[in-house]
């Protein structure tokens, strides 16, 4: 019986990698949830020139307004990071400024997007109006709904910090929920080039 | 109903697929009664369509899928020396969603509204316009629900075999059976996806009036049937690939002899995984994709009978020269190789596809299919529960009754699938309720039904082995067959923690090994004072099982915010599950 694997037996956190399996297994769902939203852009490539009946993609996307709210969702990642940095330095301040700052930044993407979607059901564009309009709110949706399940994550992660339970070993949590934050924001950059700047 | 010991998991997963089996089967009893005769009406033609749908539903998603995922529960932490899997909860969350999403889908039964487009589910035909009943509406939800059990166990068992080997199991040391787990894991996490999307375009089509597969609107019925098949060759993968990994460790086992080849064996299974998924148009050559396309994928095709062999070949290089032991988890094993090797052949026939054209939709498709589920999935499951039924029970499997099994089986399901070969070749189509006395098919679909009975026989037995051998067997002791992986170091039935110290291991076959076995036992039989710390049970995952089906049941209403109520109860397991201490609370005092 050698020390190592004694010392093994008495703690539950020994992996064979060294990684915790909570990162390991998060990898592991997004790499899921790549092919899940990769077979949405993929339905939304095919279909995009099937609509029989307009609005059409050209007559409706509008890239200026979109620009901004990617702006805004690329900057909330950039807090993200700090506010990761915060937690890991053991700073309550820092940690609760920027994750409040994330929190602040998803709900404008979001905010855009529901702007957005009214907008387009004033111009007559719905999901059952065409298949673009089938295609568009499904991914996007689909998207908004991964924004808004992160903003409440963040929110709960914000309440802990405020309580001061959110000390730096459990830097892990907040790196994880980054880790999904980071996943919903590039997925976002491939749908914003795909779907409103080559139009 | 709290646990999430992995060893009770198995054994809940296995006694539900086992259920389902018998629910499978009796649905495949009436369709072989309604086709003893040419033109007989003994069940309505509504009612076949039902019955064929679930068969093909449930005996891929309800038995075959969660039955290997039985063996990957119960066997794969011991055979890596672990005392549980990574995520335990959401171990019995994957659970609790599989039997929720299965009831649900069968619920349709009570209502005389159960699913009937077939398993595949076509777009169009299963579009609103074709199908405006309730029959494919429990068809998509329920299949949604079971997809979300999938992704969550192959997350799971990915990490648990990366992250939970013992010190020194190096990734080429692992047993045959985790690494074939872990390949499956990864087709499940990647492929699950995609007919999940498919499910919510067809679902949205459904519930909210989208276009994605309303021709006259521009969608394309030939989409779904891409997505399905993405989909749906890689699964044909999810219910092979475990019972490879389960004869590669029984064969070794039973013949005393190190499998052959084990690196070959080990890169045959990955390429299988990964060809798996440039394969999957072989299913739609009678669509129209055109000559380019058909040639991609008759060469895919073709080219992944190559591992497959690869492996049939190390089996038999594996037996060659071996001290055999014909147990009747061996037959089954060798059973298998047979019999599996029939469907790989017609498979390939399948594969070129101008003879797949002439083939498409006949009874000789389902001829193949079966010869490598039934022939191949499960009787590679067979093979497997004889060889751990006494780690499990700690008591040994009735030879007698096992062998008799054993028989019933191999001459029910040859004398009820070969004959379908005939029939498909004079053109008896798949999925109708009737055929015409002219086609002149009349005695191989009674020489079927004859087998189909002898099998539901064997079945029976296999249940009498269970209650028997359970009951008044042989006690087992710890390694029975003098097997070489670690599962086989602990006692029958394993303690709850599995392992008092975790071992290290050195080589492929650690209890095979003069000095190696003795210092793995040292450590797996060890006495403890204090118990290692066991997460502690958590009625959770069943909270939240609940809030996901009720949430995807409201999407049956078609209103938008109705599925928002089933996301509260959802909500609150998931926060109630993540501020719970999984260890009890005196593990930290």
């Amino acid at each position: 019986m050698t020390a190592h694997a004694a010392a093994a037996t008495t703690d539950h956190h020994y992996t064979a990698t060294g990684l915790p399996s909570w990162k390991v297994g998060f990898w592991t769902f997004i790499a899921s949830e790549c092919l899940f939203f990769g077979t949405l852009i993929s339905t939304y490539m095919v279909y995009k020139r099937s609509s029989v009946q307009g609005p059409f993609p050209h007559e409706i996307l509008n890239i200026p307004l979109t620009s901004v709210s990617t702006f805004v969702l690329l900057m909330s990642s950039l807090a993200m990071v700090l506010a990761l940095d915060g937690v890991t330095r053991g700073s309550r301040r820092l940690s609760i400024l920027w994750l409040s700052v994330v929190i602040v930044f998803g709900s404008i993407f979001l905010g855009f997007q529901v702007y957005e979607f009214t907008h387009f059901v004033g111009e007559g564009l719905t999901i059952q109006r065409n298949i673009f309009g089938s295609s568009f709110f499904v991914l996007t949706g689909f998207h908004g709904a991964h924004v808004t399940g992160g903003v409440i994550w963040m929110v709960t992660l914000l309440i802990l910090a405020i309580r001061g339970k959110l000390p730096p070993e459990r830097a892990l949590a907040v790196e994880i929920a980054g880790l999904y934050w980071h996943f919903v924001d590039i997925v976002w950059i491939v749908i914003f080039t795909l779907i409103y700047l080559i139009q | 109903m709290t646990t999430v010991d992995h060893k009770r998991i198995g054994v809940m997963y296995f006694v539900t697929s086992l259920f389902f089996l018998f629910v499978g089967g009796l649905e495949a009893l009436i369709i072989r009664a309604q086709l003893w005769r040419p033109e007989q009406a003994l069940i309505s033609a509504e009612l076949y369509n039902q019955l064929f749908t679930m068969h093909g539903t449930t005996m891929v998603f309800m038995v075959a899928m969660p039955m290997a995922v039985a063996f990957f529960n119960y066997v794969v932490p011991l055979q890596i020396g672990a005392r549980d899997v990574a995520f335990p909860r959401l171990n019995a969350l994957s659970y609790w969603i599989y039997l929720c999403g299965s009831l649900f889908m069968n619920v349709g039964w009570f209502f005389g509204a159960a699913p009937d487009v077939g398993w595949t589910g076509y777009a169009n035909l299963s579009s609103l316009r074709f199908s405006p009943g309730l029959n494919t509406d429990f068809w998509v939800v329920g299949l949604s629900i079971l997809g979300i059990s999938s992704i969550l166990g192959g997350v799971n068992f990915i990490t648990t075999i990366v992250n939970l080997r013992a010190p020194g199991m190096k990734l080429m040391r692992m047993p045959l059976f985790t690494w074939m787990t872990l390949i499956t894991s990864f087709v499940l996490i990647t492929a699950m996806p995609v007919i999940a999307v498919a499910l919510v375009l067809l679902a949205f089509d459904r519930f909210f009036g989208a276009n994605f597969f309303v021709t006259s609107a521009g969608g394309d019925p030939i989409l779904w049937q891409h997505l399905f098949w993405i989909f749906g060759h890689p699964e044909v993968y999810v219910l092979i690939l475990p019972s490879f990994g389960m004869i590669s460790d029984v064969i070794p086992a039973f013949s005393r002899k190190p499998l052959f080849g084990y690196p070959v064996m080990v890169y045959a299974g990955v390429l299988i995984g990964f060809i798996g998924w440039g394969v999957w148009s072989h299913h739609m050559f009678s669509s129209g994709l055109g000559p380019i396309a058909d040639s991609f994928f008759v060469a895919s095709t073709m080219i992944i009978a190559i591992p497959t062999g690869v492996k049939i070949f190390n089996w038999l290089a594996t037996m060659w020269g071996g001290a055999l032991r014909f147990n009747t988890a061996m037959l089954f094993a060798i059973g298998m190789l047979a019999v599996f090797t029939v469907g790989g052949l017609s498979g390939i026939m399948h594969a070129a596809a101008p003879v797949d054209l002439q083939q498409h939709d006949t009874y000789f498709v389902v001829a193949h299919l079966h010869y490598v589920i039934v022939g191949g999935a499960m009787m590679g499951l067979f093979s497997g529960f004889y060889f751990w039924f006494p780690k499990v029970t700690g008591r040994m499997p009735n030879e007698g009754l096992g062998q008799l099994h054993f028989w019933l089986a191999m001459i029910g399901l040859n004398l009820t699938f070969f004959p379908m070969h005939m029939s498909g070749m004079y053109g008896m189509p798949r999925r109708t309720w009737t055929y015409a006395e002219a086609l002149n098919v009349e005695i191989y679909n009674q020489l079927s039904t004859v087998g189909g009975v002898l099998f539901g026989i064997s079945v029976v037995v296999w249940v009498l082995v269970m209650l028997r051998s359970a009951r008044t067997g042989a006690p087992a002791g710890a390694n029975p067959w003098n097997s070489p992986t670690l599962e086989w170091s602990i006692p029958s039935p394993p303690l709850h923690y599995n392992f008092p110290q975790l071992p290290r291991v050195r080589t492929r076959e650690p209890l095979w090994h003069d000095g190696e076995r003795e210092s793995v036992q040292a450590a797996s039989m060890a006495e403890v004072t204090v118990e290692p710390e066991m997460p502690s049970n958590s009625f959770w995952p069943l909270v939240v099982a609940a809030g996901i089906t009720l949430t995807w049941g409201l999407v049956m209403t078609g209103l938008w915010w109705a599925p928002l109520l089933g996301l509260v109860p959802t909500a609150v397991g998931i926060f109630a599950w993540a501020f719970e201490d999984p260890f009890p609370a005196s593990a930290h005092s």
